[in-house]
């Protein structure tokens, strides 16, 4: 099949404009005939599922934690991007959209991203309507901080808790809807296949996660917002039950997996402190706003990071890019932490982690603040304070957090930082409507891989989300429903629903029948251990190659070793998990597939055989300006299809932030 | 920081599904790091029964870091553990010390039924902010996020009360199992903004109306909410929710709150 | 929202026991000022002519049937919410915070209460029953000299001691409750909570304190 990503002719500017005054409509007593499922509840899907219940449709939507509001955007911390130019700072929709392509490393299209930077401002909008109380200055407008990969402020912020603030507005619009009966919730349930009748999706089979019974939902639309898969590597900053299993499942059904190996290692986040480690947490990116990373000049340096004076320390951001210093984008962070800590000038006691301090900026903003007291004469100590009380305002939950995970009290001694897994940028393709190669099923949010390319900017994942929920399905949905009127709700007696129930029924009692030796918790390590040392930070032929062969054979091991306790027909949360590791393991799979085929480094990919004489990124236009778009053909097949990457506005260059 | 292994005794309450009755059942886990989370101690526990061929305990959580509610254990006596403006899985074993012996309970209300083990049924809370919990401007109705300049200290303090993660810790921790600082905290935020004027005192009453029909019992002014909230909503939300009600019982309306 | 459902609400019901409380707060002050002219060493007469203006003034007495509703209203509405917040919780903890989450007496309102409520008998037997009694149905009835009944009542040291629990459960109660009150009316705002409290504190030592020194002064004078 030739993916057609179905960009509206016409010049960049007018193409959403002329998208959303030419698209089909459907009339308000048509909408209450149809019926649309939202599997997932994060800021894509329920911003979805409230908007397209307050339109009048009939949603269902669907989520595997007790209740919507638990969604993982709810972790988000630093903030989300908008082209307000509220700080007259020449901020524009097209500058913001210039810097997602760029920092995107042009591996993204032009007309989905110029659309998402003409909703940003409607975005604000619609969540100070909402609530959403937003950091403001003291003349009652709201404020603005800078991110990483921009040399404007247009990040709009709630302290270190941004997403929590706009997922609790969508949130609360989504449960008026609920009590209003225009949507169906069912939390604690999860998607495990996607239903397919003449060649559309029209439902789902979901496993109530309570009982483990298996339902059946009709939908003459099923919206896929089921976020990213950054657990395949195990360890990462996504919740603890973050998964690819309903994006898995729709790949397997038909929809194309786009840009599988483009993984975002965020360069701020707590390191690693042993085997047991279940998880890993951000430090916001915008601490790098007042934070200065460093290393000690002096290799294997142990002394502590308060008695190692200012001229014994590198702080390497600051001399490798001067222009944009401790703001450069995450993948360049990050690939230069690894490399301090690989050329042996890492700190801490794994020496894996670099340091973020803040004592510079304590000291700055505490004579600013001695200043505006009319104190200018203050002693040191005081103005430390004072500095100290600055630096709580802005980010006093997660100076909060780190001491509470580390035990180190971050105002005194330096942060330790190392990369971690974080965001995927890749995902399932999508149109220009969102909707996959599967006709009626739609992906949203993280869950697709449209608007990032291969690195994602700070603050632009929150503005995804809430753009594809709030402001392009809307339209999208109903260009394409508009056809679908005459439909009737087809009844889940139908082969095709049992069809796809059995199947997953079978599945999950062969899981449950192999009754081995190892816990799934084990696999789901082995895999990420594999995917971390072979598919991460660095990649290069010979490990994708290697990674492929030991995931074929761990999934082999899986399928007849994995021990799951407990019965089918129960709350059983190994059970939910096992299905979800089997998953990770095809997909990584596919990650070290699509990583390899890609023989250039660009944004988060970053492959070793491309690389500058310094060390930099090497991107190859010539051959890798598509996004690769992969089929599922058959166990361990996968087909290749490219989508060229056209780009009439921007001209790709080197990215430059030195 | 001294890092160093513990053995510790676990007393988990195991429950088969909520119609059930459960019991306590005891367990030993050995080396454990002073550098897990509390989770973490789970997980090896959890590892070890898998490995025994036993039933792993099932616990609510997803995050990790604080910030999306679904963790709930109470423990030693104390809804989310012993750390002040702390979720369960933010605690840390090096609280902990060699030879203790931790007991681990579910959040105990009717209102919050046990599902399995340590898993409760927190769907009321949402049912509450269904009832009102919202300011109702359908997506495009919006005006220019900053033609309405907010005062702010009072966007600050709106701020704080919407920093409440829902987890229900409060409930948990109220001797009455009344659930009035959750309702008062989203009270708080949306009667603070000047958004949420035009709906604010139908949106107490009818709030307040579901929180009783759930079936939470009521506000005695005890404060053991305030104590254990892992994000400092403070009692003062209270009052104000009090305030909201009086001010709407003695409008004129004679409307909300069914 | 109609009147009806207006204390029916779980904050309804709170807000009948906290402005019942204000009320029976406003009476305490009354009758331990009166009461406190025991202490002036004139051989009970200025009390005495207080307590016959009290007992004779016919707005007084109206105000005495208002303070028995509001009495009654405060012990219903108050063990009411008890008994309804003790079956919210059918299983109980195995492990309890103790004073680490909140204060003993604000667990144990209802206690309190009812020891107050015990005293309460008691002590209406001593003091009041007599002279209503006998001013609603004996036609030879004369005001009995209340400071004489103290002396007699107060010189058995038991009850001597069990009027001072009596104040000691009162100063308790009204350790949270004086507070409670004024947070259930929304008046603890962040500004005024500290003051709140303080007021509180100091009132719920001194009127039980005073109250307390009233039955051991008579005792120790010893008049009988």
């Amino acid at each position: 099949m030739a993916l057609n990503s179905k960009i509206p002719a016409g010049p960049l500017d007018a193409k959403w404009k002329t998208y959303k005054s030419t698209c089909k409509l459907v009339n308000p007593a048509n909408k209450r005939q149809l019926e649309i499922i939202v599997v997932g509840t994060g800021l894509a899907g329920a911003s979805a599922a409230a908007s397209l219940g307050e339109m009048g449709y009939k949603v269902k939507a669907f989520c595997f934690q007790d209740s919507p509001r638990r969604a993982h955007s709810i972790a988000a911390q630093g903030g989300i991007n908008a082209a307000k130019n509220y700080q007259n700072d020449g901020d524009s929709t097209y500058r913001l959209f210039y810097d997602t392509i760029k920092g995107g490393d042009y591996r993204a299209r032009e007309g989905n991203v110029h659309r998402l930077a003409e909703v940003s401002a409607n975005i604000i909008d619609q969540c100070v309507a909402q609530g959403v109380p937003f950091a403001r200055e003291y003349g009652g407008l709201l404020s603005n901080r800078s991110f990483g990969g921009t040399q404007v402020q247009r990040t709009f912020y709630a302290a270190g808790q941004t997403g929590q603030q706009l997922l609790i507005g969508a949130y609360q619009g989504l449960e008026r809807q609920i009590s209003l009966g225009n949507v169906e919730m069912f939390s604690r349930h999860e998607m495990l296949e996607v239903v397919k009748i003449d060649g559309k999706a029209r439902g789902i089979i979901a496993r109530n996660l309570v009982t483990g019974e298996l339902e059946r939902h009709f939908g003459h639309a099923v919206l896929l917002c089921t976020g990213g898969y950054g657990n395949v590597f195990y360890l990462s900053t996504n919740a603890m039950g973050s998964n690819v299993t309903a994006a898995w499942k729709a790949h397997k059904a038909g929809a194309y997996f786009g840009n599988p190996c483009f993984t975002q290692i965020h360069p701020t986040c707590i390191p690693v402190s042993g085997d047991h480690q279940s998880k890993l947490t951000l430090m916001s990116e915008s601490l790098r706003n007042d934070g200065r990373i460093w290393v000690p000049k002096q290799k294997g340096d142990n002394r502590k990071p308060t008695e190692i004076k200012e001229e014994e320390r590198d702080y390497y951001l600051e001399r490798r890019y001067p222009a944009f210093g401790n703001l450069v984008p995450r993948d360049v962070a990050s690939r230069a932490a690894k490399e301090r800590c690989d050329a042996g000038y890492g700190v801490g006691s794994s020496k894996m982690a670099v340091y973020l301090d803040f004592g510079a900026a304590i000291e700055r903003y505490g004579k600013i603040e001695a200043n505006k007291q009319g104190k200018p004469n203050l002693d040191k100590a005081s103005i430390i304070a004072l500095g100290k009380d600055v630096v709580k305002e802005k980010y006093g939950n997660l100076f909060d957090m780190y001491e509470k995970i580390t035990g180190e009290n971050p105002y005194e001694v330096p942060m330790r930082i190392y990369p971690a897994v974080h965001y995927t940028m890749g995902g399932l393709w999508v149109d220009y409507e969102l909707m996959t190669t599967v006709p009626n099923l739609y992906a949203l949010g993280e869950a697709n891989f449209s608007d990032h390319g291969a690195n994602r900017l700070g603050a632009s994942a929150l503005m995804q989300g809430l753009a594809d929920g709030y402001f392009v399905i809307p339209y999208t949905l109903g260009n394409n429903l508009a056809d679908d009127i005459r439909t009737k709700a087809i009844p889940t007696d139908h082969p095709a629903f049992v069809a796809a129930e059995k199947e997953v029924s079978d599945r999950i009692n062969r899981m449950m029948n192999i009754k081995g030796k190892e816990s799934v918790e084990s696999f789901h390590k082995r895999l990420g251990k594999i995917m971390w040392d072979k598919c991460g930070m660095g990649r290069n032929a010979k490990g994708l190659k290697e990674a492929i062969e030991e995931i074929r054979a761990l999934r082999k091991e899986f399928w007849s070793n994995v021990r799951i306790p407990g019965d089918i027909k129960e709350y059983n949360p190994e059970l939910d998990k096992a299905g979800r590791v089997a998953d990770f393991i095809e997909l990584g799979e596919l990650m070290c597939i699509d990583a390899l085929d890609r023989n250039e480094s660009c944004g988060g990919h970053f492959r070793e055989e491309s690389q500058t004489e310094e060390g930099e990124a090497l991107r190859d236009d010539e051959n890798f300006m598509y996004v690769a778009a992969w089929e599922f053909k058959g166990e361990s097949k996968f087909e290749l299809h490219k989508e060229e990457l056209v780009y009439d506005v921007v001209h790709p260059s080197a990215r430059s932030y030195k | 920081m001294q890092h160093y292994t513990m053995n510790l005794t676990l007393k988990v309450w195991k429950q088969k599904n909520s119609k059930t009755n459960g019991a306590f059942e005891t367990y030993q886990v050995k080396n454990i790091s002073s550098e897990m989370s509390f989770l973490e101690m789970f997980d090896v526990l959890n590892e070890q029964l898998v490995a025994e061929g036993k039933e792993p305990i099932a616990f609510d959580h997803d995050c990790r870091e604080g910030i999306c509610g679904m963790c709930s254990m109470y423990i030693n006596g104390r809804a989310h553990g012993p750390w002040s403006q702390n979720t369960t899985c933010q605690l840390h074993m090096r609280e902990y010390k060699d030879g203790d012996t931790i007991v681990v309970e579910p959040w105990r209300a009717t209102s919050f039924p046990v599902i399995k083990d340590l898993v409760v049924d927190r769907s009321a809370f949402d049912r509450i902010i269904g009832a009102g919990g919202y300011i109702s401007v359908n997506t495009g109705n919006a005006v220019d996020a900053n033609s309405l300049p907010i005062d702010k200290q009072k966007a600050d303090e709106a701020f704080q009360a919407a920093t409440c993660i829902g987890c229900g810790a409060c409930v948990a921790a109220c001797p009455n199992t009344s659930a009035m600082l959750f309702v008062s905290a989203k009270v708080s935020h949306l009667a603070l903004l000047p958004q949420g004027e035009p709906e604010r005192k139908t949106r107490a009453l009818n709030m307040i109306h579901q929180m009783d029909t759930e079936g939470f019992g009521s506000c005695t002014n005890i404060g053991a909410c305030e104590a254990e909230c892992p994000k400092g909503i403070s009692l003062e939300n209270i009052a104000r929710l009090n305030r909201e009600y009086l001010g709407a019982m003695f409008s004129g309306s004679a409307t909300g709150g069914a | 929202m109609n009147w009806k459902n207006t204390f029916s609400t779980s904050i309804g019901k709170k807000i009948l026991v906290g402005a019942t409380g204000l009320f029976l707060i406003t009476f305490l002050i009354v009758h331990c000022y009166v009461n406190a002219m025991i202490f002036w060493q004139d051989g009970g007469k200025r009390f005495t002519e207080a307590a016959a203006f009290m007992g004779g003034n016919v707005a007084v007495r109206i105000m005495e049937i208002g303070l028995f509703a509001a009495l009654l209203v405060h012990i219903v509405q108050g063990l009411t919410l008890w008994s309804q917040n003790n079956k919210r919780r059918p299983v109980k903890y195995a492990v309890t915070p103790g004073n680490k989450t909140s204060k003993w007496y604000s667990r144990s309102m209802g206690l309190l209460g009812t020891l107050i409520l015990l005293f309460l008998v008691m002590h209406l037997y001593h003091f009041w029953a007599p002279n209503r009694y006998g001013q609603a149905f004996d036609a030879a009835w004369k005001e009995t000299d209340l400071y004489d009944k103290m002396a007699i009542v107060f010189s058995n040291p038991i009850v001597v001691v069990v009027y001072v629990l009596g104040c000691v459960s009162l100063g308790w109660h009204l350790m949270h409750g004086f507070f409670s009150a004024f947070q259930t009316f929304g008046l603890a705002t962040n500004k005024y909570k500290g003051m709140v409290k303080s007021i509180g504190v100091a009132f719920s030592v001194l009127i039980p304190l005073i109250f307390a020194l009233m039955p051991i002064y008579f005792y120790m004078i010893g008049h009988h």
